[in-house]
């Protein structure tokens, strides 16, 4: 076989997202370490201050005081997450304190795993910035100057803490996602480490998209990135964050956590699509809080993983505040994805709408899980609710769990759900016309998920479709 | 020239389903215009079906034969053994590759997926398919070494994989909006999702450009003049008549009316009753049951019983 041909083999699709790289690192604290000791080493590692420290370690003892979520309808089980079998943290062993600015001044092997996965051509087509993280720290960012002039930061979080401390100490899990709010928060108020942080200053428009990666290379390894955005009044920001995962026989715990502040009049944009190997439990906690006009939305396809809940939540604290969710969820066999969204209308004039696409295949279980609450006093608010689940088979199931807690007559409220399987007359129609039985299946999945891919770059709305298409002939496994 | 010929087709509902096509003969080829005619439950619209390979239902007996010429595709040549065609051991996009378009009544309707995207994929498809069905074994082993070397897409994942061969963007967007033009429908309609939100009306005229885009050899038409105005209907006619004498398409036109046989003008007429062809004539055929009904044909069928 010819050296081009290999060539070709090793960058098929399929393979891009089933290599794995031999572990190296620097820095390694040890399975199932999660007491206050294993905390004071990550934080001195870091180089912390002492009031992160004293987060880190509030947090720990709140995730040790509470219990696992075990009693919502139709949850994913969480029985096997084993928290004791987490490698809370993984430092690669190159000096990448501060990232790199130069793309050839990686390692070669982290190089190589990020161009399986297309970084570099996505950085060709003149994408605006992007930061990857690869393990627990960014390792590579390149920021137009530009926007360094007009005051925008993008770098990673625990940079942030150094360079940016007093933005961060407060915003950073205070009063948007505080340790409190769940087990998992609390579990990543602990041991966080690395994402990104954004700052966008007052009548600052980002135009071109800011960019992450993140992927989990080491076996049995949680992933705790953190992800801070503020957006200062009449700003505008789109934050694009990718996710992928090798597969492991061992499981992975994936629990990151994203706050989002969005000014008077500012427009935020949060993006993502997230493939995860198919033993990832996938436990994040993303929330917005929205000044008075302000914009918040949320774009998200969730693929992968073998249980996730995520409802990303926006409050819209400001009058006239405006929250758009769009989600997009595939499950195939042994999956449970339990996604949705979460709302708060707690000024007049606030709009919110929430549009959730789910697939589900090969006795896969997707379910909508969505609360919108309508304060009293929230005078002339509306909300609709939107949720298409399409099945290919007996076997799968969808269920749809919308919440509705609604305190103020003036409102508006709309709630639709349509439940499907992929349509045998459909499939034909497309057939007819000569398309071979998988590719109207492609079709119509494609179609149905095109809400989401036209709001997202060309670079993602192409990986999105290569996951599913990889999903749906099963070759992701 | 291709000839589409029905041997004593026998179906019903898949799964020991009602018995619905008891012996249908029937012969149609490139260049001539078939009407089917015959009351509700007939069975029209079942042999459509089964023509275009519909999964719900089970041909119980009898052949559906494409006979096609050694020169019916451009640059293929069909080996002499394989220019006859059994369609009912094909799977319906191989059926479509063979040049055999079903004109639906009541076409699915996809959200999501424009139509000129659509349209190009399915084109693109139906020619790489016909190379794979006409082509021998060394081609064929050449063709899967190919496949595999695809690692992906060169442009947008809604428009498909780019391969040597295909019709491009721009190439097919020209063809488009040509065969739009002559069907009188507006551009804008190239970037709607297919049949999403469209009228009864826009659904036919749709039908009528999907065929003449894929150009097939034999269109089945299923009551391609339901639910249209006036204007549409003519619009739909000129669409079908440009079928016939522009790309020398065969078209079974199955209708209810005498109404769109004023303007398509048939060669041959015949009337189905009880899952057979009952009565075959010209043109005045048609004339007749619209003044008389179906009555004296079932009389007159029975009779010769």
């Amino acid at each position: 076989m010819s050296s081009d041909q290999d060539h070709l083999r090793e960058t098929d699709s399929e393979a891009r997202f089933e290599f794995k790289k031999e572990e190296s690192s620097a820095f390694r604290a040890e399975k199932g370490d999660l007491d206050e000791e294993t905390i004071r080493l990550i934080s001195e590692d870091k180089d912390e201050p002492e009031w992160m420290l004293e987060r880190r370690l509030r947090a720990l003892r709140q995730f040790h005081a509470m219990p696992m979520p075990t009693d919502w309808p139709g949850q994913p089980d969480l029985s096997e997450v084993d928290i004791g079998q987490i490698v809370p943290y993984i430092r690669p062993d190159i000096d990448t304190r501060g990232g790199v600015d130069d793309w050839t001044d990686l390692p070669e092997e982290i190089q190589d795993t990020f161009d399986k996965l297309g970084i570099p051509e996505a950085e060709k087509n003149a994408l605006s910035g992007v930061g990857a993280q690869y393990e627990s720290e960014i390792v590579y960012q390149n920021m137009q100057e530009r926007w360094e002039e007009k005051g925008v930061v993008f770098c990673d979080m625990d940079k942030a803490v150094q360079e940016h401390e007093e933005l961060v100490k407060e915003h950073f899990m205070t009063n948007c996602v505080p340790a409190s709010d769940n087990k998992f928060a609390a579990l990543h108020g602990a041991i966080w480490s690395g994402g990104s942080f954004v700052y966008v200053p007052e009548d600052v428009t980002v135009e071109m998209p800011i960019q992450a990666y993140f992927r989990m290379n080491s076996e049995g390894m949680g992933q705790f990135e953190h992800t801070l955005i503020i957006a200062e009044e009449n700003s505008e920001v789109h934050y694009i964050e990718g996710c992928s995962a090798p597969q492991y026989s061992e499981f992975n715990l994936h629990s990151g956590g994203v706050e989002v502040f969005v000014g008077e009049n500012a427009h935020v944009q949060y993006s993502t699509v997230q493939n995860w190997s198919k033993n990832t439990y996938n436990l994040n906690t993303k929330r917005a809080i929205c000044e008075r006009e302000g914009t918040m939305e949320w774009i998200s396809g969730s693929m992968g993983s073998k249980a996730t809940m995520l409802y990303p939540s926006t409050i819209l604290k400001g009058r006239g505040a405006t929250d758009n969710h769009i989600t997009i969820a595939f499950a195939g066999e042994g999956q449970n994805i339990d996604t949705g969204a979460k709302v708060y209308h707690n000024a007049p004039d606030t709009k919110s709408t929430i549009e959730s696409k789910s697939i589900s295949k090969d006795g896969g279980r997707t379910n909508y899980r969505g609360l919108v609450h309508i304060s009293d006093g929230a005078e002339n608010s509306s909300t609709s609710v939107e949720c298409d689940a399409l099945m290919f088979d007996n076997e799968s199931t969808s269920d749809t769990m919308p919440y509705m807690e609604i305190e103020e007559s003036k409102v508006d409220v709309a709630h639709e759900a349509t439940v499907g399987k992929i349509g045998d007359e459909d499939v034909f129609y497309l057939q007819s016309r000569g398309l071979d039985d998988d590719d109207a299946k492609q079709m119509i999945v494609a179609g149905f998920i095109e809400p989401i891919t036209e709001e997202l770059p060309i670079e993602y709305a192409v990986e999105l479709n290569r996951l599913i298409e990889l999903e749906m002939e099963g070759s992701l496994g | 020239m291709a000839r589409l010929e029905l041997r004593n087709l026998h179906a019903q509902v898949a799964e020991g389903g009602e018995k619905i096509l008891d012996g249908v003969d029937l012969e149609v080829r490139s260049g001539e215009i078939h009407a089917l005619m015959g009351p509700n439950g007939s069975g029209k619209s079942t042999t459509a079906k089964v023509i275009a390979g519909h999964p719900a239902y089970e041909v119980t007996d009898g052949e559906v034969l494409v006979h096609l010429d050694e020169e019916e595709f451009e640059d293929i040549e069909i080996p002499e053994d394989m220019r006859t065609v059994n369609l009912l051991d094909l799977e319906p996009n191989e059926r479509a590759a063979l040049g055999v378009f079903l004109g639906f009544q009541y076409p699915a309707e996809i959200e999501g997926v424009t139509m000129v995207n659509f349209l190009r994929t399915a084109l693109n498809a139906k020619l790489e398919e016909r190379e794979e069905l006409f082509e021998d074994d060394e081609g064929e082993e050449a063709e899967a070494d190919a496949d595999d070397e695809d690692a992906g897409y060169d442009t947008s994942p809604m428009e498909g994989d780019v391969e040597e061969g295909d019709v491009g963007v721009a190439e097919f967007q020209e063809i488009m909006a040509e065969k739009m033009d002559q069907l009188d429908m507006d551009t804008e309609f190239a970037q709607r999702y297919l049949n999403a939100g469209f009228s009864g009306g826009e659904k036919k005229q749709n039908e009528v450009l999907q065929a003449a885009i894929l150009e097939p050899s034999i269109a089945v038409l299923d009551e391609i003049d339901s639910g249209l105005d006036i204007d549409r209907l003519q619009d739909v006619s000129n669409g079908i008549n440009a079928l016939r004498d522009e790309q020398g398409a065969g078209i079974l036109q199955i209708t209810h009316y005498q109404r769109i046989l004023d303007y398509v003008e048939p060669d041959h007429v015949h009337v189905m009753l009880d899952g057979k062809i009952a009565k075959s004539g010209g043109a005045e055929l048609a004339h007749q049951l619209e003044d008389e009904g179906y009555d004296w044909v079932r009389e007159e069928a029975y009779e010769t019983a």
